[in-house]
């Protein structure tokens, strides 16, 4: 199969460029983590980030002929060749196909991700109706691979203001949480022509992700309640 | 230095968005519908065609509806695009001056038609 690869080292003082690969490999049953590593055996100095090989970890995020996607649960066989293999835009490239995750944790962080509540801890769990904790849904499930905040241009553009999908999905994840006492606070935080408005609804995220989320949507609900908050 | 956020604005502007643009979906095709179904026109029939008092306030409504549209789709191409304050602020009221201006004058000219 024909591959062409993104290639970048900061030491040798090259510009980033397209490297075509040849690689015997037969796509049936296999994905394509399974041939980059294939390739990494051939040529080393390909660098790339992978960890749990089956979509869980997030780790494995790259842009796969034009869309971000995870390597290793995208099968060879659905792919267009020759496959076109970059690191995930709109972040600072560090070599080949691994990036700077920083300005997207650090959107990441900007929104408290962890539970707020100063009640004191009770006995046994702090317990949700079925009802609240389904509020939940869609929402906690986000690995923080990138793959939807990468490909927002809306954040390409302001990664330094804007929160973007996934910081934006996992805000509604806690302003959602009936266990969490600092809803007021989290739509305070969000209520900002940059951090939550610059959101133009080009649903970008919700083709990029992985596992199916819907960040658009729960930022419409995000609106939603600063508009109820407001009216 | 540091970025200062949560201003607590912006939900306004993206209401007024919403609210304008349901007005001219209503108001434009309600105002192209009018106005086409009386082509030909030759000037009695224009004049006649603007006389109604509601006419007037649904064009100038409409008018007010797009220029407010207007105006938050212009801020937010700014705020993406000028970054440096006094400009911004300069184009900010230049945008400003023009719509409001434009309005004044719609409702002049429909109002010096009859």
């Amino acid at each position: 199969m024909k591959f062409r690869l993104y290639r970048y080292s900061p030491e040798s003082g090259d510009k980033p460029f397209m490297q075509d690969v040849e690689l015997d490999i037969d796509p049936a049953g296999k994905m394509l983590l399974d041939a980059l590593l294939a390739i990494k055996a051939q040529d080393e100095t390909l660098s790339l980030r992978r960890s749990c090989r089956e979509g869980v970890c997030g780790s494995d995020a790259v842009n796969v002929n034009g869309k971000n996607r995870l390597a290793c649960i995208t099968p060879l066989s659905e792919l267009k060749e020759p496959i076109e293999v970059r690191p995930l835009p709109g972040l600072p490239v560090i070599r080949d196909l691994i990036v700077d995750m920083e300005p997207f944790y650090k959107q990441y962080r900007s929104i408290k991700p962890w539970l707020i509540n100063d009640e004191p801890e009770p006995e046994v769990e702090r317990l949700q109706s079925p009802a609240d904790r389904a509020l939940l849904d869609g929402a906690y499930e986000c690995i923080l691979c990138a793959c939807c905040t990468t490909s927002c241009p809306s954040f390409w553009w302001n990664p330094d203001t804007f929160v973007g999908p996934a910081g934006l999905l996992q805000a509604y994840r806690f302003i959602a949480d009936s266990r969490d006492e600092a809803t007021a606070a989290r739509l305070d935080n969000l209520e900002d022509p940059y951090r939550l408005y610059r959101c133009r609804g080009i649903m970008n995220c919700v083709d990029a992700c992985p596992k199916g989320l819907n960040p658009t949507a729960a930022i419409g609900r995000i609106k939603s309640l600063l508009v109820k908050r407001r009216v | 230095m540091k970025s200062t956020t949560g201003a607590h604005t912006g939900t306004g502007t993206w209401l007024l968005q919403r609210a304008s643009a349901l007005v001219l979906a209503l108001a434009l095709p309600g105002l192209a519908v009018y106005f086409l179904t009386a082509l030909p026109l030759d000037f009695a029939g224009w004049q006649s065609l603007f006389a109604p008092l509601w006419l007037r306030v649904l064009m100038l409504l409409t008018a007010a509806a797009l220029a407010l549209h207007a105006w938050v789709g212009m801020r937010d191409i700014f705020m993406d695009y000028v970054r440096p304050t006094g400009l911004r602020l300069a184009l900010y009221l230049a945008v400003i001056i023009t719509l409001a201006g434009s309005v004044a004058w719609l409702a002049a000219t429909v109002w010096s038609v009859s």
